[in-house]
């Protein structure tokens, strides 16, 4: 009873609110108070404004420049950077190591961490899930910073663990200077990278697989499904919107990569290890070569927005509201 | 769930675990052996990589604490802290002026803001540089404390919106009834209910922070200006040799994220789930 009259007045209040404001959709008219209400956004909108979109916009400009920012000449020369670009070898093996970057990291990082991910949920015991989810996502918490002089450190020829484990089991014959030469310093980086992300997507899956009501599966193992199958025909396409965001993101990152190999290799030996990323900051901050640094920017601005059109792409046909 | 034990079952369960612990080693023991490196003496690095310290050398962690560690320490608290603040603010702000007021062109401004998560921070490097250098900002804690905040406003305010969106509308309306300003509704009902999210993105951005390098790398260049994944790589070339007080600096620049990671795991993988699962 009580409390069929305390909720009365709210009730009341709810009800007049109609009356008190009659909220209609109205001609959308510019009023003050609406004006207002920008006051919100407006930090946003001019922080974006002046260090995101500016900046960008200057970028465009900035590629059709010869620029030497010490000296402090500029020179307008048209597509001259971009001309340059296309007949740069070191260009086009950044590249294509970026590209590498995306498959290698798709592979493991996408594909392998469904399957991880589906294994550690199938075990029955919580504490060892939860264990083994932590634990392998330790090194995507410490950075790619740390994670990169480790595994430089891997690598050394001289106290590197990897050629001593090598020589441990009695493969000592393959041993090698993992970073210091062009055959092998690319996918040693890599490798690396591997190990630092693999974690983070198991864990994203984990959760994804989480959602997934486990009466499939009991429905499934009772008509004797196995395991295999049962990956194949509930896990994967249930966490399908999961691997298509992830996909994205995986190698949208690819074509960002700078930490690791400015930390392990700087781009060489002999530029084999430049990316996109690397080959620019060489560029434009050790060889003073902004106009040309500002055209390479271009290149990752239209392949990064590109990825990023695909990905709206598929959120609009998949829910109508962005 | 009662599965039968076959022997295939068997099998296939040994191949699973067995995996499975590789993998913990392939992962545990590097960072061990970051760990022990912290407590060895060079002569001992260069001999056996494999066998512990003889003894367990503290004062690896006093030098690198005392040649720079510690100031990049104190930058990086400062940056990812001032950050973290700023980018929350201002995103939140954002999101409920996008979502529950009524302002003219909203769907535009989105767009604007919304449409930053496309852009890569490599791409406006340059011009960055040369703004930040006309400044007089280049080199200062300054230039970190915006980078951060602007290139981090997009993806906040994209999560903290989506949270927002979802909210009662009666909730303004009581407020307004009750005759609060939009003002107070904000900080007294709307923030408080997006407490879960708040803490996802707190966590996000603590992690982007305290890890970024690019913008760390090019825009700083002053051992008191510089943040930990920086002055590490700095540490590694000015004292090349003593690679002992590297791997000490090494494990102070990740161990207050790794406990952090361990300290709050269930909000970590709840924060880390909204950042991509919207």
């Amino acid at each position: 009873m009580l409390l069929t009259q305390q909720s009365r007045p709210v009730e009341g209040v709810t009800a007049a609110l109609p009356a008190v404001a009659p909220s209609p959709r109205a001609p959308k008219r510019i009023t003050a108070r609406r004006l207002a209400g920008l006051a919100w956004i407006l930090p946003a909108v001019v922080v974006l404004a002046v260090f995101v979109y500016l900046p960008l916009a200057q970028n465009l400009g900035f590629s059709t420049l010869e620029w030497d920012i010490y000296s402090g000449t500029q020179e307008f020369i048209g597509a001259e950077n971009y001309q340059r670009l296309v007949a740069d070898p070191i260009f086009w093996s950044s590249l294509w190591n970026n590209i590498l970057y995306a498959v290698v990291s798709l592979a493991f990082q996408v594909f392998g961490a469904i399957v991880l991910a589906a294994v550690i949920e199938s075990i029955r015991h919580d504490r060892w899930r939860r264990g083994l989810r932590a634990i392998y996502f330790v090194p995507s918490a410490i950075s790619l910073t740390v994670a990169g002089l480790l595994f430089y450190f891997i690598y050394e020829p001289n106290l590197g663990l990897l050629n001593h484990a090598l020589d441990a089991i009695g493969l000592g014959a393959w041993a090698q200077p993992w970073l210091g030469q062009e055959s092998t310093a690319m996918m040693a980086i890599i490798v690396m990278s591997q190990w630092q992300g693999f974690g983070y997507s198991t864990l994203l899956f984990a959760v994804a697989i989480q959602r997934i009501p486990s009466e499939l599966y009991e429905a499934a193992a009772i008509d004797g499904i196995g395991a295999v199958r049962r990956f194949f025909t509930i896990t994967l396409p249930l966490v399908r919107e999961m691997t298509g965001l992830m996909i994205i993101v995986t190698i949208s990152g690819a074509f960002q990569v700078f930490n690791e190999v400015m930390v392990m290799t700087s781009g060489g030996p002999n530029n084999s290890t430049q990316v996109l990323g690397t080959w620019l900051y060489r560029n434009g901050f050790v060889r003073n070569d902004f106009g040309y640094a500002a055209a390479i920017a271009t290149i990752i601005f239209v392949i990064t927005l590109a990825i990023a059109l695909v990905q709206l792409w598929i959120n609009r046909r998949r829910r109508v509201e962005w | 769930m009662v599965t039968r034990l076959t022997f295939a079952g068997v099998i296939a369960r040994l191949f699973m675990w067995t995996f499975l612990l590789c993998l913990v080693v392939v992962v545990v023991y590097p960072l061990t052996w970051m760990v022990l490196n912290g407590f060895k003496t060079n002569a001992e690095l260069f001999g056996n990589p494999f066998a512990l310290p003889a003894q367990w050398g503290w004062e690896n962690y006093a030098n690198a604490w005392n040649r720079g560690v510690s100031n990049y320490l104190t930058t990086s608290i400062l940056v990812t802290v001032t950050s973290t603040i700023a980018t929350v603010f201002i995103s939140a702000w954002a999101a409920y002026g996008l979502t529950r007021v009524d302002i003219p062109f909203s769907r535009t401004w989105s767009t604007v803001i919304l449409g930053g998560l496309m852009l890569a921070p490599t791409v406006a490097l340059v011009p960055l540089v040369k703004m930040f250098q006309g400044m007089g900002l280049y080199n200062t804690f300054w230039a970190l404390l915006i980078l951060y905040t602007a290139f981090r406003i997009p993806f906040t305010t994209f999560l903290i919106r989506a949270y927002m969106i979802d909210l009662p509308r009666e909730v303004d309306e009581a407020a307004e009834v009750d005759g609060a300003s939009r003002w107070t509704a904000f900080w007294r009902i709307i923030l408080p209910m997006c407490q879960p999210i708040i803490i996802s993105v707190v966590i996000l951005h603590i992690l982007f922070a305290w890890n970024e390098y690019l913008f760390a790398m090019v825009f700083t260049s002053g051992t008191d200006v510089q943040t930990l994944p920086v002055g590490l790589t700095s540490l590694m070339s000015k004292h090349g040799t003593d690679y002992p007080v590297v791997f000490a600096g090494m494990v102070i620049a990740a161990l207050p994220v790794v406990i952090l990671f361990f300290a709050c795991q269930r909000y970590f993988v709840k924060g880390l789930a909204d950042g991509i699962g919207k």
